[in-house]
């Protein structure tokens, strides 16, 4: 698959975004991925770690909601899930509509101007000496 | 800070498809995705041939390396477009909205986009085309569209190809027909060998249909 380039452009989105709020640095990441989409959690992941050190990302949590495959019967109106992609209503075997599960889209980020330690334990004890001197 | 975004991943791209459609809104245009090897280019050499004289083809050709499948359809004397995608597993909109740019658009009749051999990719990326075609061959087995289920759930048509073949392997073409019924009942689907010809007529009936449903209805 092409996590990576799908990673790239979530990143390149949220930069656009966070450059218009002031943010300078991103602490968290929320994408929301259907499971009938190709794009794997794990894969989108490791993209993740592999093209966040050096940007603003570094550091970032990443967080995958993996959102179930929902069917609806429009003959009897019963909803189910299914771990794949199923056609038919388990209740009454009718033709069922996919409801979800076909998501990919970025929910939210959340970030600051990067002038605060990163403090919370998060990644490793990064020497921050001299980071708030910003001025004269 | 807390930023809500709620915003598509693939929005850019579904923007840029826009954009192609609207150029090619008086130009059918086929999206041919199938694995590697089932046969797209040998369809596409014979369709060209077919056509000739009533249909001018163009073609964008999605590789990842290589001008080889470009030269092939240029040998049969069709205006064609070389991408290459250098790794990348599918065509995006982009790539085929910088192709456009070199194509005589209002000089063709009947645009084919064929895309890079994979199965999966390509049936997640819209690139402005009315039509995306599955190509699925004898060779490589039956259980492909169960298997790979969401670019035949996204074609209107899909295209068995090397039925010549039918005779070597355990394909069974009535099963294989009905699972892709399964995953999607109004597809159209067409058995043919691009080696030998056989079944191509409705193929070429159908291209036929779709040129002149969208000269009638844009003009």
């Amino acid at each position: 698959m092409h996590e990576v380039g799908l990673i790239q452009t979530v990143m390149n989105e949220i930069s656009r975004v966070a450059g218009a709020n002031n943010i300078e640095r991103v602490t968290r990441v929320r994408l929301v991925v259907g499971r009938l989409n190709g794009a794997i959690p794990d894969a989108l992941e490791f993209a993740f770690s592999v093209l966040a050190p050096g940007t603003m990302f570094e550091g970032a949590r990443l967080e995958i909601e993996s959102v179930p495959v929902t069917l609806r019967c429009p003959q009897c109106g019963a909803e189910s899930e299914s771990e794949e992609l199923a056609y038919f209503c388990p209740k009454c075997g009718g033709r069922a509509e996919i409801v979800s599960g076909q998501e990919l889209y970025i929910d939210y980020f959340e970030g600051d101007d990067g002038k605060e330690d990163a403090g919370e334990g998060s990644d490793g004890p990064e020497d921050s000496a001299g980071e708030r001197t910003g001025g004269p | 800070m807390k930023v809500v975004m709620a915003q598509k991943i693939l929005r850019a791209n579904e923007q840029v498809a826009r954009e192609n459609r609207e150029r090619l809104k008086h130009l059918p245009t086929v999206n041919l995705i199938s694995s590697p090897g089932a046969g797209k280019t040998t369809l596409l050499e014979r369709t060209i041939q077919a056509l000739r004289g009533e249909v001018n083809v163009g073609v964008i050709e999605g590789d990842i390396y290589t001008t080889r499948d470009a030269e092939r359809i240029a040998g049969q004397g069709a205006a064609v477009v070389q991408v290459n995608t250098a790794g990348l597993c599918h065509l995006d909109a982009n790539m085929v909205g910088r192709a456009l740019d070199q194509l005589d658009l209002a000089g063709l009749d009947l645009l084919f986009i064929e895309n890079v051999g994979n199965l999966v990719c390509p049936a997640e990326f819209d690139l402005g085309e009315d039509y995306k075609v599955a190509l699925l061959s004898v060779a490589e087995g039956g259980d492909k569209p169960v298997k790979y289920p969401l670019v035949f759930r996204e074609s209107q048509a899909v295209v068995i190809n090397k039925s010549d073949l039918l005779a070597y392997t355990d394909f069974d073409i009535n099963k294989v027909q009905e699972e892709i019924r399964t995953i999607n009942p109004d597809i159209l689907i067409f058995v043919t060998s691009a080696a030998t010809g056989e079944g191509t007529e409705g193929w070429y009936a159908w291209l036929r249909e779709i040129v002149r449903k969208k000269r009638s209805a844009t003009g």
